[in-house]
Order: C-alpha cells, then sequence, then structure tokens
C-alpha cells in the first residue's frame, strides 16, 4: 500500500467504516458492551445513585467530576460510552463458510452503492407506470412540489457512513442526479418515505433566534436590552426611543469615554444602518478589554437591542451586515519555539 | 433678519435669472445664517446662533494675537472673520454694559470643556469692548509665560524674581499693535530709572515705556510692569475703561515647568510677569473690568479631567480670584450646531456628497457631539 507523505487533514479524515473488513469481531464488540453495563453500574453504585435510572448524562458527570481534566480539546478528556459509539461501524463478513457471498453484486466491488441505484430505479420505474395508468384513464395530473427549499440531500461522507463502503464523486453524482429525477416526476410523494431517508432539514439561520418585545418603563417610553462581547470586553446596552440621539456611557458622555474618532464611529454604525441616528438614547455598561474592544461590544449591545424596533426584514439586513455577529477574533496563543504566535525566532545560519 | 446686501443680491439674481426661480428660496436659507450687525453693542437675544463679520482690517487691528490658531487658518481660508454669537457672550456684554465703573472692577471667569469655545467667547468681548473704546489689555494665553521659556534673566529691579525677555518683548509689540491711541496719550506719572544711562521722565507719553521695552530687551518685563502699573493707576482715576482679558488664567497659579540652572523648579511668584499679571487680577481698582478665561489644553500639571475654576485654579488662585461671577460655557445647542453646518456648506467647505444630506448632518451631529472643536476637525478632510 502507499503511503501518503504530505497530506492535508480532508485527505487523511478517512471513513473507518469503509476501509475492509472488521477489525473487532462480534463477540468482542459483545464483551465491551457487557462490560460497559458492568461498569456503568458500578459507577452509579460509586456516586450513591440507583443503577436502574442512570442515563449517559449522569455518566458523562460522574466521569468529569472523578477525572477532572484541563485539556481543551473535549474529545481528549476521558469519556465513557457505549461500545457501539466508540468502536465505528463496519461491515461484517459477507461470505459464507462455503466462500459463497451473501449479496448478488458482491462481485461488482460497491455492492451496496450498486443494489441502492437498483433499489432507486425500481422506485423511479413504479411512479412512472403510475403516472402512465393515470395519463391512460385520463385523469388530470396533480402537481405538488416538494419544498426544496429548507431540505439538502445527504452529503457524500454522510452517504459513505450510511452505506459502509467507499464511493467516488462520479457515482455520488449519479445517485444525486436519480434522486433530482424522481423529485421531479409529479406522483413522487408516493415514494416520499424513501426519499426522506436521504434528504435533511436545513433551517434558516433566523428562525432560532428568538427578538425580545419591547419593554416600557415607568413613563410610556419602549426600551429593550441587549448584550454585546468584543475579546475581553462584555457590555450591556439599553436603547430608550424617543430620545435625540444622547449616548451615556459607564456615567460619562461618549465624547468624554472615547476621545478617538474611530471608537464613535463604530458606535455610530448601527444606527446609521437603520437610519436612526437621533431617534433613540441609549445608556450602557462596559468593562474589560481596551478602548476598540470596548466600541465593539457596545456595537454589538446596541445592534441587538435595535432588533425590537425593527421589522423582521431589517433584522436580516443587519445580520448580513454583520452587525448581529461575534466577532470570533481573539489573542491567538503563543507557541513554544516561537518568539509570539506566528512570529519565529531570528533564524541565524550558525 | 436679512440684512440689506444680502437682500439687494438677492433681488439682482432674482432679475438676471427671471427663469429660475428656485435661486431665490435658496438663498433665504443660507442668509439666515448669518447677520449684518458687526457691532457687538448691538448684539441680542435674536442674533443668537448667528455669525457675524468682522472686517479683516478690525481683526489685525484688535487682534494682533489672541484669537485661536485654527480660527486663524479659517480666517486666511474663507477670507472673512465670521464668529458666531452665542449666550454666554451675550450675558457677559449684557454685564458690562450694566456695570457701575465706579465700583471695583468685578472679575468673570468663563469656564466650560474642551473646545467649546471660551477663547472666542473672549475675543468677542474683547472686540465689543475695543469698539466702545476701552484700553484692552488682552494676554492671549497665559500658558506662554509659564512653560516653555528659553531664556531667565535675574530681575534688576528685585533679585529674588525672574525675567522673560522675549515673551515680554512678544507681548509688547502685540500690545502696540492693537492699543496705539492710548500710548500716544497717557502720560506716565512717575520717574523710570532702566539702566545706568536710560531713564523715562514724568509726564512721557506711555508709548516711550513700550519702545523702550522694545529697544531694550533684557528690560522688557520691567517695562510691562511698569506699564500695567500706570494703566491701573489712571483707570483708577477714571479718564478711561479699562478691561483686563486674560485666556488661561489658571497658569497664574499653580506649577511652572521651568528651572533655574542649578535645577530648582521656579515657583509663578518668582516671574516678573506672573506677579504684575496677578495684581491686576486683584479687583483692587475701578473703572474696567477683569474677564479671565480657564483653559485646560494648555495647562501644566493638570488632569484632563479638570474643568471647573476649582479643580484648575487650585487652592490658591480660587482664593486670590474670589468673588468672581462664574459663565460657563457649553457645547453648540441645535440650532447653533445647525448654523455653523450651514455656514460650512454655503462656504463649501465641506466637499463630501453625503454632507449635503440630512443623513450627513445627523451623522456629524452625533460624531462631533455638538462640540465645536470636534466638528471643527471633523469637517477639515470632508
Amino acid at each position: 500500500t502507499l503511503r501518503l507523505i504530505c497530506t492535508t487533514a480532508a485527505v487523511q479524515r478517512k471513513n473507518v467504516g469503509a476501509s475492509g473488513p472488521e477489525k473487532y469481531t462480534e463477540a468482542f464488540i459483545k464483551k465491551q458492551i457487557e462490560e460497559f453495563n458492568l461498569g456503568k453500574r458500578h459507577l452509579a453504585n460509586m456516586m450513591g445513585e440507583d443503577p436502574e435510572t442512570f442515563t449517559q448524562e449522569d455518566i458523562d458527570r460522574a466521569i468529569a467530576y472523578l477525572f477532572p481534566s484541563g485539556l481543551f480539546d473535549k474529545q481528549a478528556r476521558p469519556m465513557m460510552k457505549h461500545p457501539t459509539e466508540v468502536f465505528p461501524e463496519q461491515r461484517k463478513i459477507q461470505w459464507g463458510e462455503d466462500g459463497r457471498p451473501f449479496h448478488f453484486l458482491f462481485y461488482t466491488g460497491k455492492q451496496s452503492y450498486y443494489s441502492l441505484m437498483h433499489e432507486t430505479y425500481e422506485k423511479f420505474l413504479n411512479v412512472q407506470k403510475h403516472q402512465d395508468q393515470l395519463t391512460a384513464q385520463d385523469l388530470p395530473l396533480q402537481k405538488e412540489k416538494r419544498n426544496l427549499a429548507g431540505s439538502r440531500w445527504l452529503t457524500k461522507i454522510e452517504l459513505e457512513e450510511m452505506l459502509l463502503e467507499k464511493l467516488s464523486d462520479d457515482d455520488y453524482s449519479r445517485f444525486i442526479q436519480l434522486l433530482e429525477k424522481l423529485v421531479a416526476l409529479p406522483y413522487a410523494d408516493m415514494e416520499e418515505n424513501y426519499i426522506q431517508k436521504f434528504s435533511k432539514e436545513v433551517p434558516v439561520q433566523l428562525q432560532k433566534v428568538v427578538i425580545e418585545p419591547l419593554q416600557y418603563d415607568e413613563q410610556g417610553v419602549a426600551f429593550s436590552t441587549g448584550e454585546g462581547k468584543r475579546k475581553t470586553a462584555r457590555a450591556t446596552a439599553v436603547v430608550y426611543d424617543n430620545g435625540t440621539g444622547k449616548i451615556t456611557v459607564n456615567g460619562t458622555d461618549i465624547l468624554h469615554y472615547f476621545p478617538v474618532l474611530q471608537d464613535r464611529e463604530q458606535l455610530l454604525f448601527p444606527f446609521q444602518f437603520l437610519g436612526r441616528i437621533g431617534k433613540h438614547d441609549m445608556v450602557c455598561t462596559v468593562s474589560g478589554g481596551g478602548r476598540s474592544a470596548q466600541a465593539g461590544a457596545i456595537r454589538l449591545a446596541s445592534a441587538k437591542a435595535l432588533r425590537s424596533f425593527v421589522t423582521e426584514q431589517e433584522v436580516e439586513f443587519m445580520r448580513q451586515a454583520g452587525l448581529l455577529t461575534v466577532d470570533p477574533r481573539v489573542k491567538e496563543r503563543k507557541k513554544p519555539g516561537q518568539e509570539g504566535p506566528r512570529r519565529k525566532f531570528t533564524w541565524k545560519k550558525r | 433678519q436679512l440684512d440689506h446686501g444680502r437682500a439687494l443680491h438677492t433681488a439682482a439674481r432674482a432679475g438676471l435669472s427671471s427663469v429660475s426661480t428656485r435661486d431665490v428660496p435658496a438663498e433665504r436659507p443660507r442668509a439666515v445664517f448669518h447677520t449684518s450687525e458687526s457691532d457687538p453693542a448691538k448684539h441680542s437675544e435674536q442674533h443668537e446662533g448667528r455669525l457675524y463679520n468682522i472686517p479683516l482690517e478690525e481683526v489685525k487691528a484688535v487682534f494682533p494675537h489672541g484669537l485661536p490658531y485654527r480660527f486663524q487658518q479659517q480666517i486666511q481660508t474663507f477670507n472673512e472673520a465670521r464668529v458666531m454669537v452665542r449666550r454666554p457672550a451675550l450675558e457677559l456684554l449684557a454685564y458690562l454694559k450694566g456695570s457701575n465703573l465706579a465700583h471695583p472692577a468685578v472679575r468673570y471667569v468663563i469656564y466650560g470643556e474642551r473646545g467649546t469655545g471660551k477663547t472666542m467667547t473672549l475675543c468677542h468681548v474683547v472686540h465689543y469692548c475695543s469698539r466702545q473704546g476701552w484700553l484692552v489689555l488682552h494676554i492671549p494665553d497665559a500658558h506662554l509665560w509659564v512653560k516653555n521659556c528659553k531664556e531667565l534673566l535675574q530681575s534688576s529691579y528685585n533679585k529674588d524674581r525672574l525675567d522673560q525677555p522675549l515673551q515680554a518683548s512678544v507681548w509688547l509689540k502685540n500690545f502696540k499693535a492693537s492699543n496705539e491711541r492710548f500710548l500716544r496719550e497717557l502720560k506716565t506719572q512717575k520717574k523710570y530709572t532702566w539702566g545706568k544711562r536710560e531713564s523715562t521722565e514724568e509726564g512721557r507719553p506711555l508709548g516711550e515705556v513700550v519702545e523702550q521695552g522694545l529697544a531694550r530687551v533684557r528690560s522688557a518685563s520691567d517695562a510691562v510692569g511698569v506699564l500695567l502699573r500706570e494703566i491701573k493707576q489712571q483707570s483708577h482715576r477714571g479718564s478711561f475703561r479699562l478691561l483686563v482679558a486674560v485666556d488661561g488664567v489658571n497658569a497664574l497659579w499653580g506649577r511652572t515647568t521651568l528651572r533655574r540652572e542649578d535645577r530648582s523648579p521656579v515657583s509663578p511668584e518668582e516671574l516678573t510677569l506672573v506677579h504684575n499679571l496677578r495684581k491686576m487680577v486683584r479687583n483692587d481698582w475701578s473703572g474696567g473690568a477683569i474677564v479671565t478665561t480657564l483653559s485646560q489644553t494648555g495647562s501644566v500639571f493638570k488632569p484632563s479631567s479638570a474643568h471647573t475654576p476649582h479643580e484648575l485654579l487650585g487652592k490658591e488662585g480660587f482664593d486670590a480670584l474670589d468673588p468672581f461671577v462664574p459663565i460657563p460655557v457649553a457645547n453648540y445647542s441645535p440650532r447653533e450646531f445647525e448654523s455653523c453646518y450651514g455656514y460650512y456648506l454655503e462656504r463649501k467647505w465641506l466637499q463630501h456628497e453625503k454632507a449635503h444630506t440630512e443623513d450627513g448632518k445627523a451623522e456629524l451631529q452625533f460624531l462631533s457631539g455638538s462640540n465645536p472643536r470636534q466638528l471643527d476637525r471633523l469637517a477639515g478632510p470632508l
């Protein structure tokens, strides 16, 4: 076998399940499951809880308590999970004791892929036959389109995991084309169950975020709050309606708190984008970070607070403008053997 | 309040371009920001927020020194000097008009945050007084006398004190330019000896004292002291009215950045100029007024957040100036902001397309916080 020397992460990420016959025997897996269950009961006993009602979350908490670790990578910490999650799925041996394979397509090499294609094409032909029957009886054709907007097909890697064998890009694209053709037919909803196995929902980003309604204070003035952060700075902003555009930060005016023009421009940005410069008053508190980080944090907080005053379409515009996203840039860690995060020591020839 | 010059102008244009009537309405809103009253004596509340013009010759005569640097640059750019009439200045003018000259001189202290227009208010008042015929003793910035002095001489008059020949001669030159008339009319009351050979007789015009100070730079500070004493005594008698206008009066008390040759720090009393000026600012004379400004910008050893008289003057200064009439100066009101913005637009100072829109105006107001200095700096690159 060829060993690749210079590889990228994408290439190295191989589907372990598809890489050949099993490395773990069934008996081994069974024994692991028994040991896991026994260990679960022991753990429940140790923690003083009831072994019968000990769930996976309890196990995680118990392990985190007994073996505390300061490692950043969650997957490097000690964990105790069911063997089916730990050991990846693998194909069982596909031939019997006499050496005769079980599946009729075994000698094609990609048996599950071709059997899948056969099944899908069978469904396709069924739908076409049904359609022909109905046109022969002169009944009108129903045109009910599936909602393709919120769904996507499985990716190549997901399909590989499902079939437990390697696919090539060409194979994958042919399969997707066949599925598209099937869905395009008028009576495809007969096979809806089958198609749903290969499609996934893609929720629109915005539906997850809940916009809070406006609150009203004593005088009846509407206001709303928002929180924001940038680097190490945390800010909370309260935006009042019917204002004159006055902004107070930590009790002082913005002219005094942010003498630099750049910071004040950052604060101006959400209001200018919505065209509401002189209409709102704002009172904010901010702590941590430096001058620029505090300005960015207040900007995010005020944009989040302004969402309650504004229509949904404008909220979507704000999101696309980047006003509602937390800036993920933080100071990068210094590595050993280098002077800074990226800078290496001066290279001396001798 | 359309002034006559502009009304004629609009009528002429309307006559020429009879087709486009759009010109006439466009002219009128611009003229609202200006007023033709170039005599500060006639300014009143109806002129508040408007800009009035000072003819350039007057500017050279009345303000040889004393205008802020950026304002001088603006005069050069626009080829005219337009000063905004604001409420603190109107207040001060009302007090001055109603002040009784037989009483001891009242002290006014103009204070406020950075860049709100204290020096400009002072210049407005100085212009008014010079129009009225007062003798104006205008010290542009007292901070210049307590820092960055290259030469310090030991005073011949009093051995403890130190002279500053350069600053004194500069000030004498400017004083001469602004108050020529008085220097010819007023006479000395005593005989002054400058050195072994030079002396000024009694009864000579004060102009000679000034000439002496300019000619002999070593005795310039003493000349300044003599001048101040003479003026004070004579105004006390009531032959003319005196206005003492000091910008940055908090420099007179506090610390200096100067050191003697043996690296020991100098305190303000040991400087002749400061000593004499303190005597002027004391209200033991009558027949005039003392208008002063506090300034944090040029001050030494004071934190940048200090604005109030108490913080900037210190205990010593506060006691010395007490009692005084405080006059706070704030940022632009919305109306003043609009007129300043309109002026910049009219003079085509704001070139950016967006600056002409309403949104641009709101942005400028937000970013500058209605602070005059910030607005000026912002409008510069636009």
